[in-house]
């Protein structure tokens, strides 16, 4: 098939160069403009930044702990959900779709709700007797949710794109349902699901900050705190915002470009 | 209506102990009605806001202009690649500062509320995936079709209009359904800039009457209703515009 269009698409590596330099111009822009309006006898914002951007990267290791222990989770979670979705039994089907349902359809932030003010904050556990649960442990449960249902959605698409002449053959070749997911299907579906996995594990990790309205010291939290300890100067707001931009993206973008990449692999072969 | 259903919910807290104080307090009444009335009017403008910037980053990238192509890859790069909760607190308090202040007679207000800019930094937002949804929907018609109407001595112009867009907009529905729906739940995160849409509304209310679990309900109801409302749209949208042998 040929193409008409003549116009080039904007490969990846030009739109790395693009985004980064974009963003740290900006960045720049935004530090050199605030500091000459701040030339006073305060200090200028690129250095309250500097003295304070250990403890805002402190806060971001919470957010990519969060995020991976919640794309675990979710991943174990959702595998299962998925599974049960696709049962012949009904009294497994139905309430798994129902589950699936409610946690896809609603936003991340009513689900952290949810759990931050319902869970209680400690638990009487056989053995351990009193256990406090850390504010960071509920976010975690409280972004597995989503994702979870999610992943069993994958799960559930890519065995249904799956021709049903594989399946058919199979049982020709006298395999059990149960063979047959283990030995066809599966292998197949790891495939098809990756570039949507690695999607989500980048949307979780975006969705982490919203953890800081309910006082998690992440990133966002102790940016905010940061700047409320350095005088909450109206002049530290774009430097300290942008700064915080900087580090997801630095994180997140190679994720996305990679993803990018397998989606392209995997669509034409 | 509410003079109806206040005596109900006032006996099925006093015979459950669930508490709907919205639906038998005037005073929360009015604040999960101020919500709605936010929340819906918020969802509207920010997809309508991210459809034109869609449209208009998508036509931006067709264009011969190298550095226009650069500069809208560089704008999705940036909005896709960093939390939505940090570019709205960097829209309303870094900009927010920066823009000038209204004489409103006696006080001052920004020009800019905070509704505005939930609008502006959420349709950005949102836009970004739009650009990439229609682009893939314009690279999805097929060149023999466009070279069909080239033989039929369509201009280039005219083949956009009458031929590449309404193919292209066919085959973006569907990504362009999935990405609404997960953009009007992301308005939610409008809570921290204080908009009074149905999150904010509903968490003073269990923040006076600590009735948790029922407003939580109320969310998860009212979200997955709206996201059924804007699944059936879409999908009413998509049935309308079939067009037959198109497609599969």
């Amino acid at each position: 098939m040929t193409k008409v269009s003549t116009v080039p698409r904007p490969n990846s590596l030009v739109s790395i160069l693009a985004g980064a330099a974009l963003l740290l111009a900006a960045l720049a822009v935004g530090v050199i403009t605030v500091s000459q309006v701040a030339q006073g006898p305060a200090d200028s914002s690129l250095n309250v930044l500097r003295r304070w951007c250990p403890f805002i990267l402190q806060g971001f290791m919470l957010n990519i702990l969060m995020s991976v222990i919640a794309m675990i989770l979710a991943t174990i979670s959702g595998v299962v959900l998925g599974f049960m979705q696709i049962s012949h039994l009904a009294i497994v089907r139905q309430p798994a779709r129902f589950v699936t349902h409610v946690f896809r359809n609603s936003p991340w932030l009513v689900i952290l709700f949810a759990i931050m003010l319902m869970v209680p904050f400690e638990i009487t556990l056989p053995y351990f007797g009193l256990v406090m649960i850390p504010g960071w442990v509920k976010a975690t449960i409280g972004f597995t949710l989503p994702v979870m249902a999610n992943i069993a959605e994958i799960l559930r698409g890519a065995v249904a794109s799956i021709p049903t002449g594989q399946w058919e053959s199979a049982e020709s070749l006298a395999f059990s349902r149960m063979q047959t997911m283990r030995h066809v299907i599966l292998p197949q579906c790891v495939r098809r699901m990756l570039p949507s996995w690695m999607n989500w594990f980048a949307l979780l990790t975006l969705m982490t900050p919203i953890a800081a309205i309910l006082g998690v010291n992440e990133a966002l939290g102790n940016t905010q705190a940061a700047m409320e300890a350095a005088g909450s100067s109206p002049d530290l707001l774009i430097p300290f915002y942008l700064f915080l931009m900087c580090i997801f993206f630095i994180f997140i973008y190679p994720v996305s470009v990679w993803t990018k990449r397998l989606e392209r692999r995997f669509s034409t072969t | 209506m509410f003079e109806f259903i206040a005596p109900l919910f006032l006996a099925l807290q006093k015979a459950t102990g669930l508490n709907f104080s919205p639906f038998y307090n005037e005073y929360d009444f009015s604040r999960l009605m101020t919500g709605v009335q936010t929340s819906l009017l918020l969802i509207v403008c920010v997809l309508i806001v991210s459809l034109i910037v869609g449209l208009l980053g998508a036509a931006a990238q067709r264009s011969q202009f190298r550095v226009l192509r650069f500069l809208v890859a560089a704008y999705i790069a940036m909005f896709r690649n960093t939390p939505p909760v940090v570019q709205l607190l960097f829209f309303y308090f870094g900009l927010g500062a920066l823009t000038p202040q209204v004489d409103m007679g006696g006080w001052y207000e920004p020009m800019i509320s905070s509704f505005g800019w939930a609008v502006i930094a959420l349709g950005i937002f949102g836009g970004s995936y739009n650009v990439e949804i229609f682009r893939a929907g314009i690279e999805a018609v097929p060149g023999t079709t466009l070279e069909a109407s080239e033989a039929l001595a369509f201009s280039p112009v005219q083949t956009f209009i009458h031929v590449t867009m309404p193919l292209a907009l066919r085959f973006s529905l569907p990504a362009l359904a999935s990405n609404l729906i997960s953009l009007a739940k992301t308005t939610s995160i409008a809570y921290v800039i204080a908009v009074p849409e149905m999150t904010y509304a509903l968490s003073g209310v269990w923040n006076d009457s600590l009735n948790v679990g029922e407003m939580m309900m109320l969310l998860f109801i009212y979200y997955i209703s709206v996201v059924a409302v804007i699944g059936a749209i879409m999908g009413r949208l998509e049935k309308r515009l079939a067009v037959p042998g198109l497609g599969k």
